[in-house]
């Protein structure tokens, strides 16, 4: 289980304002962050991370405290074993792929779970490359990678796909879901598109200025309502109109709108 | 301030401050036996502090573009603050960091205020090239001040070549 509490103030764009979460979230499942730009997402992956302090806060992870204000128990980002993707992948431009990876995994690596994370992202042919050479998807994958090799408890992905077009960002989003799964990996994930969402999160946090204004299974949290009946259909979700009550997906290329 | 205050006077404070007189002059000849007044090392503190914006500007502006989440990138993965400056932030502003250095080094050779004031122009021990050039020109030995002068171009003139073959990746291609 993992546990988070946090208070912090922020300067947003409309002021100031309170970024209170408070959540639990079950382990090697991801959970995403869903909400607008400057709700607090970003903010609160900082203060997970160990790079900023809120002002209050509790963060227990597999019944390890990593940061309880009141006790002044606060782990460094080393001590709490967490990697971080950030949305522009923060590869190293003076190491090429190997080196990034490497680097990340510290003095003593292992070099077989080096190999075994180029082979699994299939980067063998490109380790040698620096990654202002690769493109939006390889340097995906490279900072996936180099997130892995350190082991993490919590791995934190920030958009991690926002800068993808859409044929590698499916396939970028379907290798992650088998990363995960192979890795058993508890991810928290910031993310604006539904359609990722409702494909990758097991559950999700809506956030809104600073607060969870819903959380919840995908379904649940974009509609409103737990649909009863199943019905299997592989689809792309382009938008939910609640108050229209209308999702509009796409079926081999067409658009569908189906009212619910 | 060294950027903006004329040269003498830089040189003039440096003066009354490294002054036999002055508590600081007496502090370092008692601990260090060290005198910086009309000597080689006053000579190279000056011309260091003299020079500093030329390095820092360069190398600050560069290092405040580079993306945070590097070194954020870099803090997450346990390393700490010393490891991310020489492993990830400087390796990262070379070029910066050459400009900067070649700038400098531009700079002090060329100096004449601060390096006449400190120094005092003491041949042999505190005489530099922009001096000894003037004072062949006062002697009107045009010859010598003619040589010199060649010989400081020629260098700054070197240096600032392979800067540029540098920064561009040119040696690297010869060399293939």
């Amino acid at each position: 289980m993992i546990e988070i509490t946090l208070h912090k103030t922020l300067n947003g764009q409309k002021g100031k304002m309170n970024l209170d979460l408070d959540f639990k979230v079950n382990q090697n499942q991801i959970t995403a962050l869903y909400g607008p730009s400057g709700a607090g997402k970003t903010t609160a992956f900082r203060i997970i991370s160990g790079l900023l302090m809120p002002e209050k806060g509790k963060i227990i992870v597999n019944g390890e405290t990593w940061l309880d204000t009141s006790k002044k128990i606060v782990l460094t980002p080393k001590e709490r074993k967490i990697a971080y993707v950030f949305q522009d992948y923060a590869l190293f431009p003076n190491m090429n792929v190997e080196n990034n990876i490497l680097f990340a995994a510290g003095k003593n690596p292992d070099m077989n779970k080096v190999k075994e994370l180029i082979e699994t992202f299939h980067l063998s042919d490109l380790k040698n490359q620096k990654p202002q050479n690769l493109s939006g998807g390889q340097q995906q994958r490279v900072a996936l990678a180099r997130a892995l090799i350190q082991e993490p408890n919590l791995l934190l992905l920030d958009e991690p796909l926002a800068a993808l077009d859409n044929e590698i960002c499916v396939r970028l989003q379907d290798f992650l879901l088998e990363i995960q799964e192979r890795y058993a990996l508890s991810i928290l994930l910031v993310s604006h598109d539904i359609a990722e969402i409702h494909k990758l999160a097991k559950h999700v946090l809506h956030i809104q200025e600073g607060s969870i204004v819903k959380s919840g299974r995908p379904v649940e949290v974009f509609t409103g309502k737990v649909s009863e009946n199943h019905l299997n259909v592989y689809a792309k979700i382009l938008f939910i109109d609640t108050s229209r009550k209308q999702i509009t997906v796409l079926v081999n290329q067409e658009r569908l709108f189906s009212m619910y | 301030m060294p950027l903006v205050l004329p040269p003498t006077v830089l040189g003039f404070y440096f003066l009354i401050t490294f002054s036999p007189n002055s508590w600081l002059s007496g502090l370092l000849n008692d601990w260090f036996d060290l005198k910086l007044v009309f000597s080689f090392p006053g000579l190279v503190i000056a011309s260091v502090i003299y020079s500093l914006p030329f390095m820092v500007h360069p190398v600050q502006s560069e290092l405040s573009s580079l993306l945070t989440s590097l070194r954020e990138a870099s803090l997450v993965m346990g390393k700490s603050k010393r490891t991310t400056l020489f492993k990830v932030l400087l390796p990262n502003i070379k070029p910066s960091l050459l400009t900067g250095f070649v700038l400098t080094f531009a700079h002090t050779v060329g100096e004449f205020g601060v390096v006449l004031m400190i120094g005092g122009n003491i041949p042999g021990k505190t005489k530099v090239a922009s001096i000894a050039i003037y004072d062949e020109v006062e002697a009107l030995n045009y010859g010598n001040a003619n040589q010199y002068s060649l010989i400081l171009f020629a260098i700054t003139f070197t240096i600032l070549l392979l800067v540029y073959m540098v920064n561009r990746n040119e040696i690297k291609r010869w060399w293939k």
